[in-house]
């Protein structure tokens, strides 16, 4: 044995462990493709649980998309949600346990396209729930068809020559807009393409899940990610464009930390 | 030669060679190994372990938590 195995070995002890993956992460390999961020996001949620001690009070709601499989990974309670819908189950779980802490994980074929009416009405009730938010601009799981978040000439296999606004539209900001709604409490854009954006992530995904235990209203968390696959690049490459591109349209920070807003200035006045 | 502080262990099968850690280490620690795991990714593995930190910047930007790291204090 080399004198420099054997200084590695003698580093490599229990009492020196720095970091090693969440319990609450189940041995199941994730089925992401290599770079995804959805398994960084997955494992901050874990971690946000771990930490918080509330593993046997979460309850998940899964979307349609990639990251359907969500249950496999993280060992707490999840129900899956129809395509769009998981906010709307989401509502239904915590009003019927206000105890628990009730979470939705969805991506934005899911939130900003056929849930859009969901997410904005129970985003507008002020459900006191949480909404992660993975936004990478483009359809994964079916191929890398255009999204609604899709950038103005960025290609997709739906938009070959790039999106066109006169054909297509324009990206829809939605964190922007529910950041408008009264019912929001904290709504922040996030991403994880460095260590520093990872730990400010983690930071926002265990504020929301505060703001729900204050009963303050809905707390929405929108991570900027990438898709290498969808994208056509590599995930470093991924990670540049998105830097390049993703960021000057989808600036991240927070955009609302209010809690939600006082009945009364809604009232009537007779 | 810079004393050995940190270490870290990469579980080769979990691991789906993103290079993602190798881009985030900051002491150029990682590297992609030429060997592939089961699976056919090239797996990160220790190039210069003697210029780990245990800094966990690799652990943080893992997609598939197959990083663990361990740290101490430097030897004098």
């Amino acid at each position: 044995m080399s004198v420099l195995t054997e200084k590695i070995n003698a580093i490599i002890k229990p009492e020196n462990l720095v970091y090693s993956k969440s319990p609450l992460l189940n041995d199941d390999s994730m089925h992401y493709c290599p770079g995804c961020s959805h398994g960084v996001v997955h494992r901050l949620i874990a971690e946000v649980i771990d930490e918080m001690g509330i593993q046997e009070e979460t309850i998940g709601v899964s979307p349609v998309g990639c990251a359907v499989f969500a249950y496999n990974y993280i060992d707490i309670d999840w129900q899956e949600a129809a395509h769009g819908r998981a906010p709307a189950v989401a509502t239904g779980i915590k009003r019927v346990m206000p105890e628990k802490y009730v979470f939705s994980y969805q991506g934005d074929g899911d939130l900003a396209a056929i849930g859009t009416a969901e997410t904005f009405h129970a985003v507008n009730r002020g459900e006191n729930i949480v909404m992660i938010f993975i936004n990478n601009a483009i359809y994964g799981m079916t191929g890398g068809q255009m999204a609604p978040t899709t950038l103005v000439g960025q290609i997709t296999s739906t938009t070959p020559h790039g999106r066109n606004v006169d054909l297509n539209g324009y990206p829809l900001k939605i964190t922007e807009l529910l950041a408008q709604l009264p019912g929001a409490a904290f709504v922040t854009r996030q991403s994880v393409q460095t260590p520093a954006a990872v730990r400010k992530t983690k930071k926002a995904i265990r504020k929301a899940f505060e703001i729900q235990a204050q009963k303050k209203g809905t707390a929405f968390v929108e991570v900027v990610s990438t898709c290498s696959s969808g994208w056509k690049l590599s995930p470093v490459a991924s990670n540049k464009w998105m830097e390049e591109n993703m960021f000057p349209q989808y600036p991240l920070g927070d955009l609302k930390d209010t809690g939600r807003a006082d009945a009364s200035l809604y009232k009537v006045k007779g | 030669m810079a004393k050995v502080r940190g270490a870290v262990v990469v579980d080769n099968e979990e691991c789906k060679g993103c290079n993602l850690c190798v881009v985030a280490c900051p002491t150029q620690t990682l590297a992609l190994n030429r060997n592939v795991n089961n699976k056919g990714y090239h797996y990160s593995y220790m190039e210069n372990p003697e210029n780990c930190t245990g800094c966990t910047n690799c652990s943080a930007v893992c997609p598939d938590s197959c990083i663990t790291v361990y740290r101490t204090k430097a030897e004098h």
